[in-house]
């Protein structure tokens, strides 16, 4: 069986791929909603697709090109949240915040959205380039089920993309979303989570303090919350000055993707 | 920005603060956020998702009550498998009969050709009697099998069926100590163990993940089906109608899938209670709603993805294995060959388990792909002897039991045998990079072979003990 068993998952990205790229592009999602069909699609590659949950179980790397540009795209292993410590959320997490992605789609089964928007409100607490991919469109319209893409996007402050992947309804409009959000094209605000009385106080008092530390992290407030639950990951990050070199890079402005030499100048 | 011997003092304070915070606000942080999450998660849902009437009755659900029925579930899912094997069966003896044909006929012209242009002896007979003769039969008997198998084993995969073989064998897992998706992984094991070690990766406890990375060669995987199905048709199937003969051999490759299955589940208790101790974790396994599968996906997942790449690997490990099979039958000492030496040196510890010297020797050649077992038996037997005349079941069955004095023990435990030995040097070194452990590695390959070999000790003991073999 061609598995990807590469030995990159787990490890950040080093930056090596802003030069050869013009924008690197993580696909996170739950499990078994289609993130790796969508990865397919976009890359033209044969990644194992399966309907079972939990077959992407390391990292799968491809590209796709839009308007001359080629983009990385980065099929992270599918998981219900961010806040565990197993190995896939792990590998998730890690890759979106220190992987520093130009752009994080979100893929979301449309059957069951409320669950699936759990993780979605977590990748937007982590990152602000984000754009939701509301997939198997198809199968939620079987059973009744009709998702007002424009009420979501409006309530998320990203843009929603709805798309049956299998068939490759919506990519186009997906592709060109994203790229969007990496050229800055399109802005996004995204939603924070209203973290309730004495959590919200807690963390508003660490945020400066986060920004501090890390000028320009678009993330402080959940860095703040990771270090409320006491995330020894986090704190690594913070103490080895991972954190601050993440904040420095997300300081470049958006342009530089398509600037290769601007980007090795503010390295 | 690393900093050597201290800590920025920003860094310092704000962890400071935040260990402090963090005792303030005691128990049950993550509890509180993640409830903050999920209510913003309903409320958002709730303004842009509108859930029709339903036009239909859930079709899904319908099939789900039968599929997950206790009382079908079952015994729909060992038929389903069963049919499986039938359809293999069935569909894979004509063409490998076609293909072995055409291949040694390939080989007869070969050979004419080098001894056209003047080759010597030893040349021709390397390099046709050798590598290509070992390629030629594990094609042969490989392809045909592999092209049937994986695409059935594709659609159910795509169809959304694995994670309702997980959720039934849930509570055999739970009772041996394991945990409910190693059913998944499992599963993944008919395939390629290999495959299915890496599945392991779904498993989070890690003790958990041990004992399915350890247990996951107790299934059969593609390497291993030819071995089954050729045994099982040549000698279970042999004395019955040729319509019966083909249910009867895929009955018999179904009960071994079985065996390996319960042997998985006392393996999986026996190093739950002993080394791998510990309570089996609960878990939420999501049922996806049943997918049409996409056939063009299917050929190729099943033909390119898999077919080919395992077929690959066995072409990869037949070409060396031919060769050294055909040194070991030319080079004489003492006017024997050396691949007698070995396997009359093999014979009487052979004998103890039922099988014979160059069986023990094929295993010994084929750890590297369990799929040369088979070509490679046969090899060795048939030594210079040309196969392009007829290679018809029956003249194979011809030179195993009456040249080779194979029995119906013979054929029980081979079978038993391949079911339960160690795993093909890949599955190994995949243990390892999985595990990164030598200990459990060991384990994973050692464990196997010695229960294999005591499993055919005792039945053959016994079978002789009543006569039987």
């Amino acid at each position: 069986m061609s598995c990807d068993t590469c030995d990159t998952c787990g490890l950040p990205d080093d930056g090596d791929d802003r030069q050869k790229f013009d924008g690197v592009v993580a696909l996170a999602g739950n499990p078994n909603t289609g993130k790796s069909t969508v990865f397919n699609a976009l890359t033209g590659l044969r990644q194992h697709t399966g309907n079972w949950p939990g077959k992407t179980v390391a990292r799968a790397e491809g590209r796709f090109t839009h308007e001359n540009k080629t983009y990385k795209l980065v099929d992270l292993p599918g998981t219900y949240s961010l806040l565990s410590a197993s190995e896939d959320e792990q590998i998730a997490r890690d890759f979106i915040l220190f992987g520093r992605p130009s752009c994080t789609v979100v893929v979301a089964d449309a059957t069951c959205l409320e669950r699936n928007l759990n993780l979605v409100l977590q990748v937007l607490e982590i990152s602000d380039r984000v754009v939701v991919c509301v997939n198997l469109v198809d199968e939620a319209k079987r059973k009744g089920i009709q998702v007002d893409a424009g009420q979501l996007e409006k309530d998320l402050g990203v843009p929603v993309v709805k798309t049956t992947a299998r068939s490759g309804r919506g990519l186009s409009e997906l592709v060109s979303k994203v790229v969007g959000v990496i050229e800055g094209r399109c802005q996004t605000h995204p939603h924070r989570v209203d973290l309730g009385q004495g959590v919200g106080e807690a963390v508003s008092r660490l945020v400066p303090m986060v920004n501090e530390v890390a000028p320009g992290l678009p993330n402080a407030r959940w860095v703040a919350m990771r270090l409320l639950d006491g995330d020894w990951r986090i704190r690594e990050a913070l103490l080895n000055g991972e954190l601050s070199q993440v904040a420095e890079r997300q300081q470049a402005p958006a342009e530089s993707f398509s600037n290769k030499m601007a980007l090795e100048g503010s390295q | 920005m690393k900093l050597d011997g201290y800590t920025p003092r920003p860094v310092a304070d704000l962890l400071d603060q935040a260990e402090e915070a963090r005792r303030a606000l005691g128990e049950g942080f993550r509890d509180r956020v993640v409830e903050s999450i999920y209510k913003d998660a309903t409320e958002i849902a709730g303004r842009s998702v509108e859930y029709g009437e339903r036009r239909r009755v859930d079709l899904d659900l319908l099939v789900d009550k039968v599929v997950l029925s206790p009382i079908f579930g079952l015994p729909l899912m060992i038929a389903l498998l069963g049919l499986i094997f039938w359809a293999t069966i069935i569909g894979a003896n004509y063409p490998s009969q076609m293909l072995a044909t055409g291949l040694f006929w390939v080989e007869a012209q070969g050979t004419l050709l080098f001894d056209y242009l003047g080759a010597p002896w030893w040349l021709t007979g390397f390099i046709w009697h050798g590598i290509y003769r070992g390629l030629a039969w594990v094609i042969a008997v490989m392809l045909p099998p592999m092209m049937i198998f994986f695409p059935c084993f594709t659609i159910l995969e795509d169809l959304g069926y694995l994670p309702r073989v997980a959720f039934n064998l849930d509570w055999l897992f739970k009772k041996s100590g394991g945990h409910g998706k190693q059913a998944l992984t499992m599963s993944m094991g008919f395939g390629c163990n290999a495959a299915g070690v890496i599945a392991c990766r779904v498993i989070d406890s890690p003790r958990e993940r041990l004992i399915a990375i350890l247990t996951n060669n107790f299934v059969p995987c593609n390497g291993r089906y030819p071995t089954l199905i050729l045994i099982a048709v040549l000698f279970v199937a042999a004395g019955f109608s040729p319509t019966a003969a083909s249910a009867v051999a895929a009955g018999t490759v179904l009960t071994i899938v079985v065996l390996g299955v319960i042997t998985t589940l006392i393996v999986s208790a026996a190093l739950s209670r002993t080394v791998l101790k510990g309570e089996a974790s609960a878990f939420t396994l999501e049922l996806p709603s049943y997918r049409r599968p996409s056939i063009a996906r299917i050929i190729y997942t099943s033909l390119i993805d898999r077919t080919i790449f395992v077929l690959m690997r066995a072409v990869m490990t037949a070409i060396p294995a031919g060769a050294v099979i055909w040194l070991l039958g030319n080079i004489t000492a003492g006017g024997t060959p050396l691949a007698t030496h070995v396997s009359d040196f093999l014979e009487p510890f052979a004998y103890q388990f039922g099988l014979d010297g160059v069986i023990i020797l094929a295993y010994i050649i084929a750890i590297p792909a369990n799929e040369i077992v088979v070509p490679t038996i046969l090899m060795i037997y048939l030594g210079e002897g040309m196969m392009t005349e007829d290679i018809s079941q029956d003249s194979l069955r011809q030179v195993l039991v009456e040249q080779h004095g194979w029995t119906m023990l013979t054929a029980v435990n081979l079978m038993l045998f391949s079911l339960l030995h160690n795993p093909c040097a890949t599955t190994i070194i995949t243990m390892w990079k999985e595990t990164r452990s030598l200990r459990w590695t060991t384990l994973g390959a050692v464990g196997p072979l010695v229960i294999a070999f005591g499993v055919c000790f005792v039945v053959a003991q016994a079978a002789r003990l009543l006569g039987w073999g």
